[in-house]
């Protein structure tokens, strides 16, 4: 055999055996790529390119570049320490009338707005009342002479700040932080500081809807991992049935079970536990009892999973050398599920920090998560740079966590725990 | 119990009384066992798969309660008694190693639960993984261990804490041949020296054979025959041992009559023999004869001895193994009649040629019909 292999390989010693080799592979790996194309355009499309466009917005600061380009390049060399010398007024004076001209006020004085409150006033109040561009060397009084506000180092401050072409802003604020007058990077004002809260709030929730789903789906997976298949076929059917339900419709069915005049409160004072319904919904304990509801699949499936990999003769074995069920289940049992608990609450937490129909339907104003002001600064107020700087800090972490959680897995496997 | 099965009471370490198992409420997988075992003693439980050998050992080990009975160990009645206070040993099929320890955390398991000193636990350890040779490997995953050496691991793992009782459930049965029997000396020689008292299930009858110091053959959830090895071979008490122990020649007939623990029986195809009375009814019943192939030889001249049975055989077949030889030949119309020969001595012999046979009436025992 070897021997006709080798006698085979001298004939055709022309060509090197590795090269003919990769030659043959070659086609296969063409075939193999092509199969898998459409499925990469579509990716490409629709996922790695909304996340790259969605990276870039968090970052990107056109506007006032685009609407002003003499005022930004006036400014390109202000120190900041004072109100900048008249050439910086009267790029600003001509930058106004152009675009009052060509209509684009509006879409610099609302990136400005972002910057300082008030801003949108000054720049339409200034584009109504400069009627024609001021003699050569009056443009600074005029302009001041119109608003005030022009002679303040912040409202220069903030023109030099969104002159991109990239800014910090964004993603400052999506952190609850800004830059004072000095560029320095400190702390949002109180009233405009919400995100920290909010990002704290879907953490919380999150966190809170995972360790729920593995207390109630630990027992199940268990259950159908240990029971003869009959019957855990369909407990199966039972823990699949909501995968094949809307989201909407689950959602909704909590409230027609927890609202004021539901099932669960008429049925207590039907008892004569209470007397006055309970506030089950539209506060965090309906957001907690619809997302764990709607998540548990995701904790069982992986659970159950790695249960059934698991031999009864692992607990034959360790009560036969002396360990008691519990400590058998602590030591043995437990340690073997962990890359089932890892993957149900990976899966679990990231599904959960970007939730939005539901809380949004069952929760209070208090119970909005990230998703919630992502999607508002996308729809309402179309600020897409604070939009994109939220989902990308949420994407961030999430991918933190994914890191996170393969170096726990790559470790135990490693380490030879998912063998055998 | 069969000759050799009976054990006083003070001896015996492990007693069944009356033990039975059902599992669906009408069928006994084991049917009324009463069974001793010795202090030190090797006792393997042979039988076909369904015999209610590995029923009856986890019973003892306690993974399964008797539907009747009672089962002492050390004179404790241990029925409803939890595994894990019961004091024995297990080596499993499959060796059930904890994937997720280490060859040392897995030795250490049974002690660590015990909660004995570090220090203890860590020189036990370090001794039992020098007994079956594999200190080297202590910090290695079952996973990445031969299937021989994870059977020497559980087995260190399960003799590590002295159990009064090891018990093994067809723990060769993953292995290869050549693998088998080494750890079959193996094991035998770890008995010897540390004197333990072992329970061993197989339907290797080879195994069994090899290893134990008595063997209960099981069937039907029955104790067909406890016995020594050579006993068990050599004098089976029914034909279901004959046949599963080894090989057998069955020649079927009548008994005729009986005569000091000696009977004639008339064979169902012509002619009779005289062969043991052991298991039969008595005159007129049906019997099975149960004669090994290495007590018959081929007669030359084809002329029996005064007092051996002599039966007239065609050859069918000579088969070549090297150091022995057999002859298949068809005698009194059975077509699978075996007949050990010294080597070389098959070369006289070709198919359709006629001979005779002749065995002695003690190596023949006239048994319970099949």
């Amino acid at each position: 055999m070897t021997a006709a292999f080798v006698a085979g390989a001298d004939a055709s010693s022309e060509v090197p055996l590795k090269r003919r080799l990769k030659r043959a592979e070659r086609t296969r790996r063409l075939k193999a790529l092509a199969l898998i194309l459409p499925l990469l355009l579509f990716l490409l499309f629709t996922f790695l390119g909304p996340i790259a466009g969605m990276l870039w917005r968090s970052v990107d600061d056109w506007e006032v570049r685009q609407v002003m380009p003499h005022t930004v390049a006036a400014l390109a060399d202000w120190d900041g320490k004072d109100v900048p010398g008249e050439p910086a007024f009267a790029a600003l004076a001509g930058d106004i009338r152009t675009a009052r001209d060509a209509g684009t006020v509006a879409i610099a004085s609302k990136r400005l707005n972002y910057a300082l409150n008030g801003f949108r006033t000054i720049m339409s109040g200034t584009a109504r009342n400069l009627k024609a561009l001021p003699e050569p060397g009056t443009a600074k009084d005029t302009l001041i002479g119109i608003n005030p506000a022009w002679g303040e180092r912040a409202t220069w401050a903030a023109i030099k700040g969104a002159s991109g072409p990239l800014t910090s802003f964004y993603l400052l604020g999506a952190l609850d932080l800004t830059r004072n007058l000095d560029g320095a990077i400190v702390a949002a004002p109180e009233e405009q500081a919400i995100y920290r809260d909010v990002f704290g709030r879907t953490f919380t929730i999150s966190l809170g809807v995972t360790v729920l789903c593995l207390i109630l789906g630990f027992p199940v997976a268990y259950m159908l991992a240990t029971l003869p298949t009959g019957q855990s076929n369909v407990l199966m059917i039972f823990v699949l049935l909501p995968f094949w339900t809307s989201l909407l419709v689950r959602t909704c069915a909590w409230i027609v079970v927890l609202q004021s005049e539901g099932i669960v409160n008429d049925s207590l004072r039907w008892i004569g536990l209470i007397d006055e319904p309970l506030r089950l919904i539209y506060n965090r304990f309906g957001v907690y009892v619809a997302m764990t509801h709607v998540l548990l699949p995701f904790m069982i499936l992986p659970l159950y999973s790695s249960m059934r990999s698991i031999s009864p003769a692992y607990m034959r074995a360790a009560a036969s050398l002396g360990a008691s069920p519990v400590t058998a289940f602590l030591r043995i049992y437990l340690p073997q599920t962990v890359p089932g608990i890892g993957a149900g609450s990976l899966l679990v937490f990231i599904l959960a920090i970007g939730y939005y129909i539901t809380p949004a339907l069952v929760g209070g104003a208090a119970d909005q998560m990230i998703s919630y002001f992502i999607a508002f600064y996308t729809t309402e107020t179309v600020n897409w740079g604070l939009a994109s700087a939220l989902g990308a800090v949420l994407l961030l972490a999430t991918l933190l966590l994914a890191v996170v959680y393969g170096k726990l897995v790559h470790g135990q496997q490693v380490t030879g725990g998912m063998k055998n | 119990m069969m000759d050799g099965g009976m054990v006083t009471t003070a001896q015996a370490l492990v007693r069944f009384v009356g033990v039975q198992k059902t599992y669906d409420g009408e069928h006994l997988v084991v049917k009324n066992l009463d069974l001793d075992i010795k202090k030190g003693e090797f006792v393997t439980l042979l039988g076909p798969s369904g015999s209610g050998k590995t029923t009856t050992l986890m019973m003892l080990a306690g993974f399964e309660v008797p539907t009747h009975g009672e089962i002492y160990l050390a004179d404790r009645p241990i029925k409803n008694m939890p595994p894990h206070k019961r004091d024995i040993g297990m080596v499993f099929q499959n060796y059930a190693l904890f994937p997720h320890l280490t060859i040392e955390e897995n030795v250490a398991f049974p002690l660590t639960v015990r909660k004995m000193p570090r220090s203890e636990v860590k020189e036990r350890v370090r001794s039992a993984l020098r007994m079956i040779k594999l200190e080297n490997l202590a910090h290695r995953h079952p996973g990445q261990l031969s299937g021989g050496q994870q059977q020497r691991v559980a087995l260190a793992r399960a003799l590590v804490f002295n159990p009064q009782l090891v018990l093994m459930d067809e723990p060769l049965g993953a292995l290869d041949k050549r693998l088998r029997e080494h750890m079959q000396l193996e094991i035998k020689q770890l008995h010897e020296t540390m004197g333990i008292t072992v329970v061993y299930v197989t339907h290797d009858q080879s195994e069994a054979l090899t290893m134990s110091d008595r063997i209960a053959v099981f069937n039907d959830g029955i104790v067909q025959q406890i016995d020594k090895p050579d006993a068990l071979y050599e004098r089976p008490v029914n034909s279901f041992v004959a046949n599963f122990i080894g090989e057998n020649n069955v020649l079927s007939g009548t008994v005729e009559n009986i005569e000091q623990g000696f009977c004639r029986v008339a064979l169902a195809a012509g002619g009779s023999v005289v062969a043991q009375a052991v298991n039969i009814a008595g005159a007129g019943a049906a019997t099975a004869l149960s004669v090994r192939p290495e007590r018959i030889s081929i007669l030359t001249d084809g002329q029996a001895p005064d007092g051996m049975n002599a039966l007239p055989a065609q050859v069918q077949d000579t088969i070549y193994l090297g150091d022995h030889a057999l002859a298949v030949l068809k005698v009194a119309g059975n077509g699978e009649f075996m007949v050990k020969l010294p080597p070389g001595a098959h070369a006289g012999l070709s198919h359709g040629q006629s001979v005779s046979i002749g065995f002695r009436p003690e190596d023949c025992r006239a048994l319970d019909p099949v």
